[in-house]
């Protein structure tokens, strides 16, 4: 489906774990092209074609250093995706919150009906003859 | 892996997945996920929505319904059809709102798996479109949230990388 949606063209770039992989490296400085591919077991080419998605997607960009020309990662898209996944996440834990609490009363009332099941009946004795 | 925290996922184009840990034995959880009167008491909206109406029929083809009411009166319904069900392990269901803020319907495959008394629980949605899948999470979304390098490292993470030192 075509879409001119910024935040579209973020998620696609983000589907590739190679591109991810990329991201992850950049978080940890900016890199040139040649630093970017070493870990890979992967041509410059193909690596340079992952870089035009992420630059593509605004998240990388090339600083103005002309000899490396190193990229480096912006962190706005990134950004704006992680609050979607945090918002949802945390609709979902607060309900699981909920769950965790159930579960417990649940336990102990399992807990409890085996007791009874085990311990023998007070009354049994006294009415056998 | 701890009990307590949620990992949400896009394992592909279309999907949305969460994992969990509950400190629990499998059947437990798969009652909490699956009788009324268990859902009614975890499975509620945003603040002041309670899930008012819970039918539940636990079988292949049988159908779900699912209605939240909020305090000032509004409501929201949602129906599904269950495809499978493999108790106390898996269920496969449809899901579709009444009134639908998502185009389609979208298929949830619930996965119990217990180790040590504890169950890890996985909610795979899979959407008829990225599109669509895109805007549920959007959906979630707040606004507002200062950028930091913390949330960088969090979507790092739930983005499944692996950061090796180049």
């Amino acid at each position: 489906m075509p879409s001119t949606d910024p935040l579209d063209a973020t998620f696609a770039a983000l589907a590739d774990p190679t591109r991810r992989a990329i991201l992850a490296r950049l978080a940890t400085g900016d890199a040139s092209v040649t630093e970017l591919a070493a870990p890979f077991e992967m041509s410059q080419p193909a690596i340079s074609k992952h870089l035009k998605v992420l630059e593509r997607a605004g998240l990388i960009s090339r600083s103005r250093d002309a000899q490396r020309r190193p990229r480096r990662l912006e962190p706005q898209p990134l950004a704006e995706v992680t609050e979607w996944l945090e918002g949802y996440r945390r609709f979902w834990e607060r309900r699981y919150e909920r769950l965790d609490a159930l579960l417990e009363e649940m336990k102990s009332t399992t807990r409890a009906k085996s007791r009874r099941r085990r311990a023998p009946r007070p009354s049994s004795k006294g009415t056998q003859r | 892996m701890s009990t307590g925290t949620l990992k949400v996922t896009t394992p592909t184009d279309r999907d949305i997945a969460m994992t969990r840990v509950f400190d629990a034995p499998r059947a437990l959880v798969f009652d909490a996920l699956t009788r009324p009167e268990y859902l009614k008491r975890w499975l509620l909206g945003p603040d002041g929505w309670a899930l008012t109406t819970c039918e539940v029929d636990l079988r292949p083809g049988g159908a779900i319904r699912y209605v939240w009411e909020h305090r000032d009166g509004r409501s929201m319904g949602m129906r599904g059809v269950y495809r499978e069900v493999v108790t106390p392990e898996r269920t496969v269901a449809t899901e579709q709102f009444d009134d639908p803020w998502y185009e389609g319907e979208a298929v949830a495959t619930n996965t119990l798996i217990e180790a040590r008394g504890q169950t890890t629980l996985t909610m795979l949605v899979r959407y008829d479109s990225k599109a669509i899948r895109d805007a549920v999470l959007k959906s979630g979304m707040e606004r507002g949230v200062e950028v930091s390098c913390d949330r960088l490292a969090d979507l790092l993470k739930t983005s499944g990388v692996v950061l090796r030192k180049a």
